[in-house]
């Protein structure tokens, strides 16, 4: 797998690792991200990853692009960032969940393409954290993976209408927890009190790409209790 | 100092030039659609271009002025008028205090209103731009109060002459990451197109009528970054340009990134004017972008008095013709920088 540098128009590159999704593409881009921060190169405006490319805002009014873009091969050429073991995750966070029932009305359905009965998956997907593989397309929104082959579940054609703020989903080996309400071809099969987004908040975006999350099955009365408390916790790493 | 807000249309918001360096947390920059706006709005009257001004989408406001103040009219030439007396778009006027000030679309185009001292709205996440996909502020309603900063200067009457950019013919986009997805043969009939604007167009992209066009394995692209000026493929084959508010990840494959300098013309085109959209390499499209840039920083060079004709002036008796003009700073050759 090699990493590619791509003109993204005038002010920006990204730097891809390769068109499939995979933990190795997912980790590099993520080590190169935090390396290019690191590095703190004068003329690069902003550096954020998606889920297997890194996207650099360049300054080129200030800076030289083509001096710019070679500084940044030459970081990508230092080691091979796929071999790499991925960044310790930040954050390990334990977030409660309500899987099913009349608040995540699709579990039985997408458990079933997955070849799992209800409680099956409800395993699955609780028994070992995910990580957070980017933040995007909305404010503070997650994509969480990578999950078993069995979970390779395509979207809806038909979108669902509206799903809530903290709604769970899951398609394509990957899950997305909703930042806002919205119409959505990803199934709905948990129920979390998460506010990933609020601007009032000292630090709106509540996850960070690399943290990981743990998944616990609650009860309503389980989810109203993480309502109270915030909707999730970092648990400290044993 | 403040405005009070009489009335207001639809889509009228308060707008900076966005909060960059959000993209990992996934909100994009938002900001003026017309960034150029915002600029022509600092140079008239001579202050910086961070500042927040009021932006109007095809649509209507009408304010009370609570204290006199200065105010820069820019961005789609829109009907505008001071107590019933009209005012000249691309100008900077004295308003008076208790003065009701009207300004109304004459087509879809964005129009500006900047306030000398700048709307001193609330600052969330480091800007005072709204964000309506995002929910951050809202547009602004009747009965609002907008904050106005303290005005530092004093100059009024001068007129910028630019070209008109609100009737582009041609807007240069140059590569994005999957340009080379697209062969050849589209490439050329995508350029050959003459497409027009969809009416479904808002803060966070614009959807283009004219043609449909694929990319080699066009649905099995991998969600990435995208950014403002990307002209992706939707899934019916069509155009559609991503704008201030993008969502910041996206699937469909991207023909190109149109050029920052050509998005005030882009925004600006009237629903129903034909134009075309045309390849420039990325060395061209670096070029064309640092001349602009040197052009925007010499903006004051194209201010002029403002000449009115007194035949249009209703109470010509009642103004003092000799004098009280000049405020003195017309020629101060970088006055954004003196405040």
């Amino acid at each position: 797998m090699t990493a590619r540098i791509f003109d993204f128009g005038v002010d920006a590159v990204l730097i891809s690792f390769g068109d499939q999704l995979s933990d190795k593409a997912n980790t590099a881009a993520l080590a190169l991200s935090a390396a290019i921060k690191a590095e703190d190169i004068g003329g690069v405006a902003e550096v954020s990853t998606s889920l297997v490319s890194v996207v650099v805002r360049l300054d080129v009014q200030q800076f030289d692009r083509a001096d710019l873009i070679a500084k940044l091969q030459a970081m990508l050429d230092r080691c091979d960032w796929t071999a790499r073991p991925g960044p310790k995750a930040p954050r390990l966070w334990e977030v409660p969940c309500v899987f099913g029932t009349d608040l995540a009305p699709q579990l039985a359905e997408a458990a079933a393409l997955a070849g799992l009965t209800p409680e099956q998956a409800i395993c699955a997907l609780t028994d070992r954290p995910l990580r957070v593989q980017t933040i995007g397309f909305a404010p503070g929104q997650p994509y969480l993976g990578r999950l078993d082959p069995a979970w390779d579940i395509p979207r809806q054609t038909e979108l669902t209408s509206q799903v809530p703020v903290g709604a769970l989903t899951v398609a394509i080996r990957q899950i997305v927890l909703f930042s806002v309400p919205s119409p959505t071809g990803w199934r709905h099969v948990g129920q979390t009190a998460l506010r990933l987004f609020d601007p009032a908040r000292e630090t709106p975006v509540l996850l960070r790409a690399g943290d990981e999350i743990l998944f616990r099955a609650v009860d309503r009365a389980g989810l109203e209790a993480a309502r109270a408390a915030g909707g999730a916790q970092v648990i400290p790493w044993r | 100092m403040a405005i009070t807000v009489l009335r207001a249309g639809p889509a009228v918001t308060v707008q900076d030039m966005g909060r960059p360096g959000w993209l990992a947390q996934g909100l994009s920059q938002g900001g003026a659609m017309d960034r150029l706006a915002l600029i022509e709005g600092a140079a008239l009257l001579g202050q910086p271009e961070t500042l927040a001004t009021l932006e109007i989408a095809g649509s209507f406001v009408s304010l009370r002025a609570q204290t006199a103040l200065r105010l820069a009219l820019t961005g789609a030439a829109m009907r505008a008028s001071c107590d019933g007396a009209p005012l000249v778009w691309n100008a900077v006027h004295a308003i008076p205090a208790g003065s009701i000030l009207d300004v109304t679309a004459l087509n879809s185009g964005y129009g500006y209103l900047s306030f000398g001292g700048g709307i001193d709205a609330p600052v969330l996440l480091g800007g005072r731009s709204v964000h309506l996909a995002a929910g951050l502020g809202r547009a602004v309603h009747g009965a609002d109060v907008l904050q106005i900063g303290p005005d530092r200067r004093r100059r009024t009457g001068l007129q910028l002459r630019v070209p008109d950019r609100c009737a582009a013919t041609s807007i240069r986009f140059t590569r994005g990451p999957q340009t080379a997805r697209f062969d050849a043969d589209t490439l050329a009939r995508f350029q050959a197109t003459r497409f027009t604007k969809d009416a479904r167009g808002n803060r966070m992209g614009q959807r283009l009528t004219g043609g449909q066009f694929a990319a080699a394995d066009g649905l099995a692209i991998l969600s990435e970054a995208v950014l403002p000026g990307d002209i992706q493929i939707t899934g019916d084959g069509t155009a559609f340009v991503l704008l201030a508010e993008c969502q910041t990840t996206g699937g469909y494959p991207r023909v190109g990134r149109i050029l920052s300098c050509d998005i005030p013309s882009f925004v600006q085109l009237p629903l129903g004017a034909e134009f075309g959209l045309r390849f420039v390499e990325i060395d061209r499209a670096l070029e064309i972008e640092q001349v602009e840039a040197r052009r925007r920083q010499t903006l004051s060079d194209a201010l002029v008095p403002l000449i009115r004709d007194p035949a249009t002036i209703p109470d010509l008796l009642g103004y003092q013709l000799i004098s009280g003009v000049s405020c003195g700073d017309e020629l101060d050759p970088h006055p954004g920088e003196k405040d």
